[in-house]
């Protein structure tokens, strides 16, 4: 259980959301705009590849495990094949713009200024705006937030990987701010 | 230069939230509640813990703004804020901040990091369920916006100087977006 009485048996982050809504309203609002926003030229499976591929770095089983099994929901990819992406994000079969923007959230997970002028030329020669940059690198900032929140206060997290997937499209259908906290 | 085309000669992350509105307006509110927001830590506590996280982070603009936004906070107790960017263990703080700081300190490294005996030394120095929830979300979104500032190679004042009149506004304004400011 968690470090701290949450007074509710939720996991992961909804079980902090719950205990402190008034936080747990601007951080759902960001991952509704970051991840779920239509309005922006990464797909929605990108962008939750990115949040898993950061979460899978900084070891936290809850994040990426529910950003999973949501980037192999809009992907189409099983269990297996997002687990092959986010192990071997270079060797995986992404585009060449999606492998340099990798490449950037997995500089952004150690350091912001791991990033370097040559990751972001390349990405720009593949074609990533200003705009993808940007939101490639706040994903993978908000993700290095959202996982040590999860895992600093030592929540619980479900073992069975099939939980996630098989909450995934309901998940997807009602987004991050349309969720009951106390659901 | 920043890394991509952001307003020029606006610092840090103002620049940022200026270039993407829809997103900041939530980095701001959540700045906003979770450093002035009702909390058993005093609003100068919790930009110790920033300042505190950020400098571990090397982020020279988060500190120096945190840093300055504490020293208004603390007036005539400002002088603590460089006796903890110094060295935190020999700082003049409580031993419950310290405790605090210990477990905002390992979050800054990781999540994992935090063990059962960090949460119950800060509780028998008296932190509640409210101070251990705080530090760690602050700890938490610090090593984001630190990320996010540096990531995107945001500009970085070099002269301290520019940071006073950033955290005189911080301490008195709190967080509000760049453009509402502009409108006051």
């Amino acid at each position: 259980m968690a470090y701290i009485e949450l007074s509710n048996d939720f996991p992961g982050i909804r079980g902090l959301m719950a205990y402190r809504p008034e936080t747990a309203h601007p951080l759902n609002a960001l991952a509704e705009v970051l991840l779920r926003d239509d309005d922006n030229t990464l797909s929605r499976g990108e962008r939750e590849l990115i949040a898993t591929y950061v979460s899978y770095l900084n070891d936290c089983f809850f994040c990426q495990n529910v950003h999973g099994a949501l980037a192999g929901h809009y992907l189409q990819c099983s269990l297996q094949e997002i687990d092959d992406m986010k192990m071997d994000a270079q060797g995986a079969p992404l585009s060449d713009k999606m492998k340099a923007l990798m490449a950037i959230a997995a500089s952004v997970q150690r350091s912001g200024k791991a990033v370097t002028e040559e990751q972001i030329a390349a990405a720009k020669a593949n074609g990533a705006t200003d705009r993808e940059l940007h939101d490639t690198v706040l994903i993978a900032a908000a993700f290095c937030m959202f996982n040590r929140y999860v895992d600093g206060l030592g929540t619980w997290a479900p073992k069975d990987r099939n939980f996630y997937v098989n909450r995934a499209p309901q998940r997807a259908a009602e987004g991050y701010i349309a969720t009951n906290l106390f659901q | 230069m920043a890394h991509i085309n952001v307003p020029e000669n606006v610092p840090g992350i103002r620049s940022l939230v200026m270039f993407r509105p829809d997103a900041g307006q939530h980095l701001y509110q959540l700045a906003q509640v979770l450093l002035r927001g009702e909390s058993p830590l005093t609003p100068a506590e919790r930009e110790l813990i920033a300042t505190y996280v950020s400098h571990r982070n090397g982020c020279v603009f988060c500190t120096n703004s945190h840093a300055a936004a504490a020293r208004s906070l603390l007036q005539n107790d400002a002088p603590i804020v460089d006796a903890l960017l110094a060295d935190m263990e020999t700082a003049p703080l409580s031993e419950k901040l310290k405790a605090l700081l210990r477990i905002a300190g390992k979050v800054q490294v990781l999540g994992k990091e935090v063990q059962q005996d960090d949460i119950d030394a800060a509780k028998q120095l008296g932190a509640t369920d409210r101070d251990l929830h705080d530090t760690v979300l602050i700890a938490a979104t610090f090593s984001m916006f630190n990320r996010y500032v540096d990531g995107l190679a945001s500009l970085t004042p070099q002269d301290p100087a520019a940071y006073e009149p950033m955290g005189k506004r911080m301490a008195e304004f709190g967080y509000v977006m760049p453009e509402q400011a502009a409108r006051v």
